[in-house]
């Protein structure tokens, strides 16, 4: 649901934030949490953190102290470290998930659009079977039968998110394909490979990066749901949202083990959407758009 | 009209043939044998082959597919292999579940959202008008199981006000079971009406400009009226697309809030499924989920057409 | 004299653009007393629609009012919004120019009529109905019971207007504000409709602004006439003597671009050349200048003013007026 919603939402709320699109300090902001977080992810191995996985019964859902910053979990594992290790699996889905959607759904998208024809037919065709299911069920059901891996969590997401990628390419080469600089190329006897490659790929990659930072904030989101329900990556591996779906059982007595996971991932989130929002406006090749 | 149902029929035909291959390829290529699943690995292999060839897990590809598929168009979905009880008892079973709570989410969606609107459309560009317009982006960046925590622990766990669990059928106590569809429909709500508001802002911003606003206000008719009666009805066609687009999206958005607050709706039985690994279950409610899922948007996009004041106008 | 209903005193309305401020109405002054009328002359966007919405208070919300607007001696500016509602309908009403936008498309013709009596006249439903199908009966529209049960998209573009009317008439108002009321319209409808007005206005003894672009219309309909180019006035006459003696040659380009009857087929019509300034770069002397055959460099470099130098109650701004 969360990826068809976001997809949804976002093409309307861009209009919406295209009033705020130059570069401001929520930007520098959302760049900062961003590189802030990758780097910790990318350097948790090497951080003085005490590991994510030792459980200390003694220590179940101890107070923050000066050795475990934010206090222990529900089995007295330490949840800054937690939350450092859960960033790398999430952001790992994250960042790879998208690859397959822009690559496959790039080439599909710009091959619909500059053939048109029955080619353009048959992949709008084939994403709106996919766009049949909702992605959140397709993705639960499709990793309850290949089984629960990163591989397969970032295969699954990766593939629901190819008709959006899909769409954002198609679009751009269709306003493209009848610019002079194409007719142009066409009229000198430039191949079809040529013109997509020299004269089509630059324009559309640039849209295609900026909706790329959307499909991360929208890949974390339903990592998070799979996680949270249990679907995701098998225990005992830190994931943001299999730390609040933990965290949910002692809502009452330590709220925090449900909400700092949960704080996490809506910063993370929001600054993706943040970013890549104000560098999709700033590409958006539509004349209005300036 | 007819020759547009015609064409979106043409389409939807092939849509939905592909819909119900996709379901029993992902059932039927990924790794492990049903019949294993089914016995447990302690099978005698006589077993596992008697069972196979009970289910007709040994024809050829095709072919199953095609038996399952004459099944399907018969009503035939299939039988958990845990409980005995067919896919469409199961689904029958739990749809009124799913079915309320969408209901009550997309009206308090409306709830919300409509007087919202009609307030950011009167002063567009002001305060307000701004603050939601930021709230609706990050909105995007809270996904409903966040929203789900935040209201378990506000209303709860902090206030004691409403239960986070509790379903019992309506027939038996009503205000209960209206109760324990506060909190998830609020839930869902909560990512339902920055998208209906939006939608009804803009349109209510075109509405405001025309003339026969101004005759209105020329009129001296009070303010409340201009709004809910002359600038509301003509703003609304869009909303109750919308609104029904989002009954359809709101099939996948179920899902996780039934779990979490333990409603026994379709989503609770396919997260069942799953955890229980009843497969049978589970490919009979995805193919439903998706089958239904295509016929709403099939419809609304009738609705669409009825409603389009283009095409309205086209015929005055 | 007696008490004026309407005195627009140097009103002026800015519309913010991209471009700069738009001066779309500069210091008009205009008086109108009961039961008068009053028309307003000038080609499309010289400022009199703006100066009809000013009267009306229905200004855009970023458009700058200045001046005073006195109506049956109160502030129009200053009433409070509920003072106002009480005033437009039963005092104040307007037609607007396109029957086809100024009704609303998915109320019925007796929604759009019974709505205005019961806000202003208390009328319960019944009554009401009544009362609207008698309205309707008396701007000539055939069958009013059944018409009030239609849709405005089920009545032709006449009949629209003549609902707009019935709609404006129905609170018994001392003002009515016409603006363009048949542009809108088929020519064969436009003399029954303007005709309408004026039997109505005679009738219930109300004050009538009429506003057009046609000369002719005003011409046999009104007691004084005031033209209007780049948002000022610049001639004010009563209408038997404007017609009788035109003194600013605008006036004068306006009427000789009426197609005549009397005219031998294939006349070319003397259209007035050149095009109104750009109301965002005001010029500083008379804006008519860049177009007038009589203009010189007074006329380039100061702005006549609104005089009247015979005291025979015809105004005028202009250096160089027609004998």
């Amino acid at each position: 649901m969360a990826a068809l919603e976001a997809g949804i939402d976002s093409i309307e709320v861009a209009s919406v934030a295209r009033r705020r699109r130059r570069i401001g300090p929520l930007f520098v902001v959302a760049a900062a949490w961003i590189v802030l977080i990758v780097s910790a992810a990318i350097l948790a191995g090497v951080l003085p953190l005490p590991s994510p996985t030792d459980i200390d019964m003694l220590g179940k859902r101890a107070p923050p102290s000066a050795e475990h910053w934010l206090g222990n979990d529900g089995l007295g594992r330490d949840v800054l470290s937690r939350l450092i290790y859960g960033a790398r699996f999430s952001l790992t889905v994250g960042l790879l998930a998208p690859v397959i959607g822009v690559v496959i759904g790039g080439f599909l998208g710009m091959m619909a659009g500059y053939f048109r024809g029955r080619l353009e037919t048959f992949i709008v065709g084939g994403m709106d079977v996919l766009l049949a299911f909702p992605p959140l069920v397709l993705a639960l059901a499709v990793t309850a039968y290949l089984g629960q891996s990163v591989a397969n969590l970032t295969l699954v997401i990766g593939v629901l998110g190819i008709p959006a990628f899909t769409r954002v390419a198609r679009a751009v080469t269709l306003s493209l394909s009848e610019r002079e600089f194409v007719t142009a190329a066409r009229a000198l006897g430039a191949t079809h490979s040529r013109i997509l490659l020299r004269e089509l790929l630059p324009n559309v990659a640039l849209p295609l990066l900026a909706f790329f930072l959307l499909g991360v904030a929208v890949t974390i989101v339903v990592e998070g749901a799979l996680s949270f329900l249990g679907l995701g990556v098998p225990p005992p591996t830190p994931s943001w949202g299999s730390m609040i779906g933990e965290g949910r059982e002692s809502l009452d007595i330590a709220p925090q083990l449900a909400f700092l996971p949960a704080g996490f991932m809506f910063a993370t989130v929001l600054a993706f959407n943040i970013v890549g929002d104000t560098l999709r406006a700033l590409t958006d090749p539509r004349p209005g758009a300036l | 009209m007819a020759r547009f149902i015609g064409r979106r029929l043409v389409y939807l035909l092939p849509v939905l043939l592909a819909v119900t291959l996709l379901t029993f390829l992902i059932a039927s290529l990924l790794p492990g044998d049903l019949a294993v699943t089914i016995l447990g690995d302690q099978a005698t292999p006589e077993k596992v082959e008697a069972l196979r060839a009970q289910m007709g897990l040994d024809l050829p590809l095709w072919e199953r597919y095609l038996r399952w598929l004459w099944g399907v168009a018969h009503g035939d979905l299939g039988r958990s292999f845990r409980t005995g009880e067919t896919v469409l008892a199961a689904v029958a079973d739990r749809l009124p579940v799913s079915l309320e709570l969408m209901v009550i989410a997309e009206g308090m969606g409306l709830l919300i959202a409509i007087p919202l609107a009609i307030l950011c459309a009167v002063k567009s560009g002001g305060a307000l008008d701004r603050f939601m317009t930021g709230l609706a982006f990050g909105k995007l960046s809270l996904p409903p199981y966040l929203v789900a925590i935040l209201l378990i622990y506000l209303f709860a766990v902090e206030l004691n006000l409403l239960p986070a669990t509790g379903w019992v059928p309506f027939s038996e106590d009503p205000i209960t079971n209206i109760r324990s569809f506060v909190l998830p429909g609020l839930t869902l709500a909560f990512a339902e009406w920055p998208v209906l508001m939006r939608v009804l802002r803009s349109d209510m911003i075109a509405t405001l400009q025309e003339d026969y606003i101004a005759m209105a206000k020329a009129k001296g008719l009070k303010p409340a009226r201009i709004l809910l009666v002359h600038a509301l009805k003509p703003s609304s066609l869009t909303l109750v697309t919308v609104t029904g687009i989002n009954i359809g999206r709101l099939i996948g958005g179920t899902l996780i809030i039934e779990t979490i607050f333990a409603l026994p709706g379709i989503g609770r039985l396919l997260v069942g499924a799953i955890y229980a690994r009843d497969f049978i279950i589970l490919q009979g409610v995805v193919l439903f989920v998706a089958v239904g899922f295509v016929i709403v948007n099939f419809i609304v996009d009738m609705l669409y057409a009825v409603l389009d004041p283009r095409i309205r106008h086209g015929r005055a | 004299m007696t008490e004026p209903l309407l005195s627009i005193e140097g009103v002026s309305v800015d519309l913010p653009t991209a471009r700069g401020p738009l001066k779309a109405v500069d210091k008009v002054d205009l008086v109108l007393a009961p039961g008068r009328t009053l028309g307003i002359v000038g080609e499309s966007g010289c400022g009199k629609t703006m100066l009809s919405r000013a009267v009306l208070q229905l200004l855009p919300k970023r458009a700058k009012l200045g001046g005073r607007i006195l109506f049956a001696g109160r502030d129009m500016a200053r009433l409070s919004p509920e003072e106002l509602r009480r005033l437009r309908g039963p005092e104040l009403a307007v037609v607007f120019q396109d029957p086809m936008t100024s009704l609303n498309p998915v109320l019925t013709i007796g929604t759009q009529i019974v709505e205005t009596l019961q806000a202003h006249l208390g009328m319960d439903g019944t009554v009401a109905a009544r009362r609207g199908a008698e309205l309707l009966a008396a701007v000539g529209i055939p069958s009013p019971e059944q018409r009030l049960r239609q849709y405005p998209h089920q009545l032709s573009g006449g009949m629209r207007q003549r609902v707009a009317i019935a709609i404006a008439l129905s609170c018994e108002p001392k003002l009515l504000i016409a603006d363009e009321p048949t542009t809108a319209l088929d020519v064969t409808i436009q003399a029954q409709i303007l005709d309408l007005l004026a039997r109505e206005q005679k009738r219930r003894h109300m004050a009538m602004i009429l506003i057009t672009h046609d000369l002719g219309v005003v011409a046999g309909r009104t007691d004084e006439v005031a033209v209007m180019y780049a948002g000022r006035v610049v001639e004010r006459a009563p209408t038997g003597q404007l017609f009788a003696r035109m003194r600013m040659p605008y006036t004068q380009a306006l009427l000789a671009a009426l197609p005549r009857l009397d005219a031998p087929p294939h006349t070319v019509l003397p259209a007035i050349g050149g095009r109104p300034p750009d109301p965002t770069r005001p010029l500083p002397g008379c804006s008519f200048a860049p177009r007038c055959r009589y203009a010189d460099l007074t006329c380039r470099n100061d702005k006549p003013l609104l005089r009247d130098p015979e005291g025979a109650g015809a105004l005028h701004a202009c250096w160089h007026p027609l004998p």
